[in-house]
C-alpha cells in the first residue's frame, strides 16, 4: 500500500514538473555553452551529405571554440514546419533554425520568438552578403538571421526534346504555349507538375500574376491601395487556364507529389518544369539513373506575357537560410557567422546545390552554366519577389496555394480564386 | 468499538480509494479534461498560437466553421465513412467471418491472416504504400487500363476529384475489414454449437440460422464493432493525410485534416482549437447516445 503511495506520488510529480525540468537541462552543460540547431535533411537517412557536412563543420568549429557545444538535429521539411511551430509557443525552440524569412519569419518575429541581431547583421555580415538577400531576412528594418541561398524560380527544360521538337527557348507566353502543344503531339509530358504539394501550382498563378502586374500591382496590394481582386490576379488566373486547356500536365497531376515532378523531369518524360535552383538536385534523386538529365537540362526566364507590365527579368526566388531565438546565447550569433564564411558557403554549394550569397562564392559555381543562368537572373532583376507562400501570411500563402490548386481543378473561376485570396488577405492584415 | 476507530476506518476506505483512484485520476485529468478545458477557452479567441490570448471573438470561430464550405464538405465526407463503415464494410466483415471463423481446416488460419494482416500494418504506411499502388505511372489500375485499352492508358484516382475519396474509402475498408472480421470471429466461438445444431435439426434453413441464432447471440459484438468503427471513422487522419493531405482541391478533407489544414498550417489555432472542440463534441455526443440506447437498450 505504501508503496501504491509513494508510486502516485512520484508520477503525480513527474507528471506536473517535467516541463520545468526539460527546461533546466539546457543550462547545466558543466561550463559549457550549448548552441541547438535544427537544419534540413535531404533525405538519404544515415548517409545524409547535408548531415556529415554539418557535423564536420561543428567539430571544426568546437575546435577552435572550446566553450561551445552544438547540438544538431536534421529534418526533412515538413517534419521541421510541424515541429518548430509547436516549439516555439511552447518557448522549447532552437537557439539556431530553418527558415526561409519572410511571412512566417515575420509571424515569430512579431511575436518577440526571435532575436533581433540587426546591430551585428548590419556590422558582421553585411560587407559580405548582399543587401537584397539579407532583406529577406528583415522584418520592419530589424534583422533576425541570415540566408546561405538565394535563387530563383524559373523553368527547367529538357535540352533533347526541344532539339527534337525544332523549338527554341520561348521568350514570349504564346511561344511557350506553343512548345506544349508540340510537346504534347509528339508524346510528352509538356509540363510536370506536382499539383498535390500544391506549392509548385503556386508558382504559376504567381508568375503569371507577376508578369500581367508587376511590381506596381503586387505593390499596391501590401499597401492598402490595391487588392487581390484587381485586374492582373484575375488575369493571372485566366492565363493559366489558357495553359491548362492545352492539357499539359501529367495525368493525375492534381494528386502528384513535387517528387513526382522531379521524377517525370529527371527521367526525360516531361518537357519542362517551373521549379527553384534545387530541382537538379532532386531530380537526380529521383530518376531511375540517379543521374537525372546531366547537360541535357536547360534553365531559362518565365517568359513575358504581351500586355503585361511585368517585365521578362522580373524574378520569383527565394532560399534557405538561419534565424536565432530569442534565447539564443551570444555565441550563436558567432557559428552563424562562420557558416557563412566563403569557404563554407562554396561548401554548401557541392553538398546542396544551394545558390551561394557570399561574395566570393559564386567562384563554386564555375562550368555550371545553369547555376550561373539563375546567379545573372537574381542580380539582373529590378524586381526580386519572394515566393508568395513564404512572404505573405501563413494563411494568405495557404489561401494562394489553394486559388491556383482550385482553378486548375475547375472549382474556381479566376475571379473566385483571387476573391479567396483578397478574403484571406484582408481578414489577416 | 471505540470512535478513534470508525474514524480510522474511514481515513483507510477513502485513502484506499485515493490511492486506487489517483494515478488515473492525476493521467486522466492532465491529460484528458485539462486540455478539453483549454481549447476550449482557446476556440473562443482569434490566436495565431503565439503571443497573449487577447483578441476575443466570442463563438464567431464556430459561426465560420460552419459557414465554410470546406468544412461541411469534411463533415460530409466523415458521415460518408461512417455510413460506408456501417453499410458495406461490417457486413462484409461479417460474411467473411462466418465463411472462415468456424472452420478449422489449416488454412482458415492463413485465410484469417491475409484479412487480419492490413491492420497489423502503421496508417501511414499504408498511406505511402497505397500512394504507390495508385501511382498514374506505374500503378496497378494504370496497368489494368493500359490491358484493356492499349498502352499509354494512364489512371490518376488520387488527382481526380471524382474519383479521389472513393480511392481513399477503398484503402480505409481494406485496413479495417480484417479488425472487424476478426471480432466477429472471437463473438462467434462464444455462440453455442448446440444451438446452431439444435436449429439445424428443427429443420432451419443456413440463413434462418444466421438470423435467428447467430446474430442475436453476437448483438454484444455488433454493437462493439459498430462503435468502434463510428468513432474511428471521426477521427481518421494519417490514412487521408498520407495519401493527399485532403486534397486534391480539399476533396477528400476529414474533420482531422480540415483541423491540420485550417489550423496548424494557418497559423489559425484559435480555430483549430473550436474545429477540435466540434470533433470532440460529435465524439460525446453519440457515445452518449449509443451507450444509452443500444449498448443500455442491449441491457434490458
Amino acid at each position: 500500500m505504501k508503496r501504491l503511495l509513494l508510486f502516485t506520488l512520484i508520477l503525480s510529480f513527474t507528471v506536473l514538473t517535467s516541463p520545468l525540468m526539460a527546461e533546466g537541462q539546457q543550462d547545466k552543460n558543466s561550463g559549457k555553452t550549448t548552441i541547438t540547431w535544427w537544419a534540413l535533411s535531404g533525405g538519404g537517412g544515415a548517409d545524409d551529405v547535408r548531415e556529415k557536412w554539418r557535423k564536420e563543420l561543428i567539430s571544426t568549429y568546437e575546435a577552435s571554440h572550446p566553450n561551445v557545444n552544438i547540438e544538431l538535429t536534421m529534418m526533412d521539411v515538413e517534419s521541421f514546419k510541424q515541429k518548430i511551430q509547436v516549439a516555439i509557443p511552447a518557448g522549447n525552440a532552437p537557439d539556431l533554425f530553418a527558415s526561409w524569412g519572410g511571412g512566417v519569419m515575420n509571424e515569430y518575429a512579431k511575436a518577440g520568438a526571435l532575436k533581433d541581431i540587426t546591430p551585428y547583421v548590419k556590422k558582421e555580415l553585411a560587407p559580405y552578403i548582399g543587401a537584397g538577400a539579407l532583406s529577406v531576412y528583415s522584418y520592419q528594418g530589424h534583422y533576425y538571421g541570415a540566408p546561405y541561398d538565394m535563387g530563383a524560380v524559373g523553368m527547367w527544360y529538357n535540352k533533347k526534346i526541344f532539339k527534337e521538337l525544332g523549338v527554341d527557348v520561348p521568350k514570349t507566353w504564346p511561344e511557350l504555349l506553343n512548345i506544349v502543344k508540340k510537346a504534347k503531339a509528339a508524346g510528352y509530358v509538356p509540363v510536370a507538375l506536382g499539383g498535390g504539394d500544391r506549392w509548385p501550382t503556386h508558382y504559376w498563378w504567381v508568375y503569371l500574376a507577376m508578369r500581367m502586374g508587376g511590381q506596381e500591382a503586387f505593390d499596391r496590394v501590401v499597401s492598402g491601395q490595391g487588392s487581390f481582386n484587381d485586374k492582373s490576379f484575375v488575369q493571372a488566373g485566366e492565363k493559366l487556364l489558357e495553359l491548362a486547356a492545352l492539357d499539359p500536365f501529367q495525368e493525375g497531376y492534381l494528386g502528384s507529389t513535387y517528387d513526382n515532378e522531379s521524377a517525370l523531369m529527371g527521367n526525360g518524360k516531361a518537357a519542362m518544369e517551373l521549379m527553384g535552383q534545387w530541382a537538379p538536385g532532386v531530380q537526380e534523386a529521383n530518376s531511375e539513373t540517379g543521374k537525372g538529365l546531366g547537360d541535357d537540362l536547360g534553365w531559362f526566364n518565365f517568359p513575358s506575357i504581351p500586355g503585361g507590365k511585368g517585365k521578362n527579368t522580373d524574378v520569383m526566388g527565394g532560399g534557405g537560410g538561419y534565424v536565432l531565438s530569442a534565447d539564443a546565447p551570444e555565441e550563436a550569433k558567432d557559428f552563424l557567422k562562420f557558416f557563412l564564411t566563403k569557404e563554407n558557403n562554396m561548401a554548401a554549394y557541392e553538398v546542396e546545390g544551394v545558390i551561394p550569397v557570399v561574395k566570393g562564392a559564386e567562384a563554386a559555381l564555375e562550368g555550371q552554366p545553369n547555376a550561373q543562368k539563375i546567379v545573372q537572373a537574381v542580380q539582373g532583376a529590378d524586381y526580386y519577389q519572394l515566393y508568395y507562400d513564404q512572404y505573405l501570411p501563413p494563411a494568405v500563402g495557404e489561401a494562394v496555394k489553394d486559388a491556383a490548386t482550385g482553378i486548375l481543378a475547375g472549382l474556381y473561376t479566376p475571379a473566385e480564386a483571387a476573391a479567396l485570396i483578397d478574403a484571406t488577405w484582408q481578414s489577416e492584415k | 468499538m471505540t470512535l478513534q476507530d470508525s474514524t480510522w476506518d474511514t481515513i483507510k476506505k477513502y485513502g484506499v480509494v485515493i490511492i486506487l483512484v489517483g494515478p488515473a485520476l492525476v493521467l486522466f485529468t492532465s491529460l484528458v479534461v485539462f486540455p478539453v478545458i483549454q481549447a476550449s477557452y482557446y476556440s473562443l479567441f482569434k490566436w495565431k498560437g503565439l503571443g497573449p490570448l487577447s483578441d476575443f471573438r466570442g463563438i464567431q470561430n464556430f459561426i465560420r466553421m460552419f459557414k465554410d464550405p470546406i468544412f461541411i464538405k469534411a463533415l460530409w465526407n466523415n458521415v460518408l465513412i461512417v455510413g460506408f463503415s456501417l453499410v458495406v464494410q461490417l457486413p462484409i466483415a461479417f460474411t467473411l467471418a462466418l465463411l472462415i471463423g468456424r472452420e478449422s481446416y489449416p488454412t482458415a488460419i492463413i485465410h484469417r491472416g491475409i484479412f487480419f494482416f492490413p491492420y497489423i500494418l502503421a496508417e501511414i504506411a499504408i498511406g505511402v504504400i497505397w500512394k504507390f499502388i495508385y501511382d498514374p505511372e506505374f500503378g496497378i489500375p494504370t496497368i489494368i487500363a493500359s490491358l484493356i485499352f492499349g498502352e499509354g492508358t494512364k489512371i490518376g484516382l488520387l488527382g481526380n476529384l471524382d474519383t479521389a475519396f472513393m480511392a481513399i474509402f477503398l484503402v480505409i475498408f481494406w485496413k479495417y475489414v480484417g479488425f472487424h472480421m476478426i471480432l466477429y470471429v472471437a463473438g462467434l466461438q462464444n455462440v453455442p454449437i448446440e444451438l446452431e445444431e439444435a436449429a439445424l435439426i428443427d429443420g432451419a434453413s443456413k440463413a434462418q440460422i444466421i438470423g435467428n441464432v447467430i446474430i442475436p447471440c453476437m448483438k454484444g459484438t455488433i454493437i462493439i464493432s459498430a462503435f468502434l468503427s463510428v468513432v474511428g471513422a471521426f477521427n481518421i487522419f494519417d490514412v487521408v493525410w498520407a495519401m493527399g493531405q485532403g486534397g486534391p482541391a480539399h476533396s477528400t478533407e476529414t474533420l482531422v485534416t480540415y483541423l491540420y489544414n485550417f489550423g496548424f498550417k494557418r497559423f489559425a489555432f484559435g480555430y483549430g482549437s473550436a474545429v477540435a472542440i466540434v470533433i470532440f463534441l460529435i465524439c460525446l455526443v453519440f457515445n452518449l447516445l449509443y451507450q444509452k440506447y443500444v449498448v443500455g437498450g442491449q441491457n434490458d
